[in-house]
């Protein structure tokens, strides 16, 4: 790769999220919990909203999703995607309580409707970042 | 204590929109349109003594406006950057200041460079409203607006029906108005089909769904409402105003409802303020970033119920004649994107009487609404008087 090639967005973690990234470098999706309640939050931050507890730990999301919304990128508004074009971007829920975004991989937009079940996976996105990406569960 | 009624528009101006580009910078064009608004207000710039400055592009700040039009006593200062609905929140901005005696005269100027410029798209990596997108979404690929937007209309299509060819109705009106108006930048009509031709930016959002990337400035001034009777243009009163911030204003993603923004919570606040309902309104001049988020906020607005936004846009229902007209000038979508505030100078100009070919009949009261990042919401209603 040479310095002209684009590079994709590289996320800069803060000390909330940094445990965020670190997991999925290791393959998994870790959630913020809030040490008080309990509460499950995303995306990470330093201050539970329903009890006001900077107390923090983090849970591993069980891989199940389901479909919320999505979007078919088509137009290259990053030079480092135009290769990916089009992809499928998917908004789920979590059955912890969040939303995730993350591309699709092995199907297309026209399988997708709301409700639909995914399975969480994992991908390395060719410049070192391991990010989550969604399948059709079966 | 209310701020109906104690705040008049008395000032608009616009550069010529440019669609192909201005070499001018952006303090230039600002300065252009202040000095339009000041000399159509019948105000000499020395009078101004409040700016607000709704979106800082260029680096452009208050004590530009101070040095180069030399204003001696600039007694009120700030900032609203709420993105597009930073326009209508520098009106409520200024309201305030008048209404507690700050100052008299307060000018609120807007001008971007965002065709020649850095480019509207993409801009909004720099902006610390999207830091958190920024972090989480954009490394998937979700870069620019109408990529976090688009999942909005996607679920507001899936859980009501609503079409692309609804959504059409809305750039091909809007099309039309601005053919209308003398300063515009796209001045040639469209069809349904067209727009059900044209590309797919992000799905559902097509290219004529998206709005334009302009070169220009727009400026209005503000003014107390008892010294607005002495200047020379008809009083425009703002009657009702209010900000509204979704919940989680930092991701859609994680909004409860995906299909509700910001404006949801301040419109009702801004039709008791002003003791009108949507029913009274004449006129409305509505941020249309996409054509989605105009019929999200006729929503949003109580014109219509949540999920019949789309059977509400049908069959011209937002051209002049029509149930509601909408955009009268050619909104963001078709003369020009000035965030906001090239809506609040046409309200004002549908006010007065002086809109010229786009002109509503007898228009007496109406509303310009923004709409602001990741969906933040403002709306002022405004009336003769």
């Amino acid at each position: 790769m040479t310095d002209s090639m684009p590079r994709k967005p590289v996320p800069e973690p803060s000390a909330d999220s940094r445990p965020h990234w670190e997991g999925l470098a290791a393959g998994r999706l870790l959630l913020q919990r809030c040490g008080a309640c309990g509460r499950v939050r995303h995306y990470p931050r330093p201050l539970c909203d329903s009890c006001h507890s900077f107390a923090v730990d983090w849970v591993e999301a069980s891989g199940e999703a389901a479909v919320h919304s999505w979007t078919v990128a088509h137009h290259p508004f990053h030079p480092a995607f135009r290769p990916d074009l089009p992809y499928t971007l998917v908004t789920a829920d979590l059955p912890e309580g969040v939303r995730l975004l993350a591309q699709l991989r092995g199907a297309g937009p026209e399988a997708l409707r709301i409700g639909l079940p995914l399975r969480i996976g994992f991908e390395e996105n060719g410049e070192g970042l391991t990010l989550p990406v969604f399948r059709l569960r079966d | 204590m209310t701020l109906s009624g104690k705040g008049a528009v008395t000032g608009i101006g616009e550069t010529a929109y440019r669609g192909g580009g201005d070499p001018r910078s952006a303090l230039v064009l600002q300065l252009e349109a202040s000095l339009a608004a000041i000399a159509d207000a019948g105000l000499a710039p020395r009078d101004i003594d409040g700016i607000v400055v709704p979106m800082g592009t260029g680096g452009v700040v208050a004590e530009d406006f101070v040095t180069n039009l030399g204003i001696p006593d600039l007694r009120f200062s700030t900032v609203t950057p709420l993105g597009g609905a930073g326009s209508v929140a520098a009106l409520q901005c200024a309201v305030a200041a008048v209404a507690g005696g700050i100052c008299a005269h307060v000018l609120i100027p807007l001008g971007r460079t965002g065709r020649t410029g850095q480019r509207i798209g993409t801009r909004i990596q720099q902006m610390p409203q999207f830091r958190t997108v920024g972090e989480f979404e954009a490394p998937h690929g979700a870069i620019a607006p109408a990529q976090y937007y688009a999942p909005m209309a996607r679920r507001h299509m899936e859980l009501f029906g609503t079409t692309s060819r609804q959504l059409a109705e809305i750039a091909v009106t809007t099309r039309a108005h601005a053919i209308l108006n003398g300063n515009a930048t796209m001045t040639q009509p469209i069809t349904i089909e067209d727009h059900q031709a044209s590309r797919m930016i992000a799905d559902p959002l097509r290219l004529l769904d998206c709005s334009l990337e302009s070169d220009g400035g727009a400026a209005v001034v503000v003014s107390a409402a008892e010294r607005a009777r002495d200047l020379r243009q008809p009083r425009v009163l703002v009657t009702g105003m209010a900000e509204g911030h979704p919940d989680s204003p930092s991701a859609i993603t994680q909004r409860p409802d995906m299909t509700r923004l910001g404006l949801a919570k301040a419109a009702p606040r801004a039709f008791a303020m002003a003791g009108v309902t949507p029913a009274d309104i004449d006129v409305a001049e509505i941020y249309d970033c996409f054509t989605y988020i105009v019929l999200c906020q006729l929503e949003d607005l109580g014109f219509c119920a949540k999920g019949e936004g789309g059977a509400f846009v049908e069959g011209g229902a937002l051209g002049l004649g029509g149930r509601l007209p909408v955009n009268t000038h050619g909104g963001l979508l078709s003369q020009a994107h000035m965030a906001g505030m090239n809506h609040v100078v046409e309200l004002v100009r549908q006010l007065r009487g002086q809109a010229g070919a786009a002109q509503v009949p007898d228009a007496e009261l109406g509303l310009v609404t923004g709409y602001g990042d990741l969906g933040d919401g403002t709306i002022a209603i405004m009336a003769r008087g």
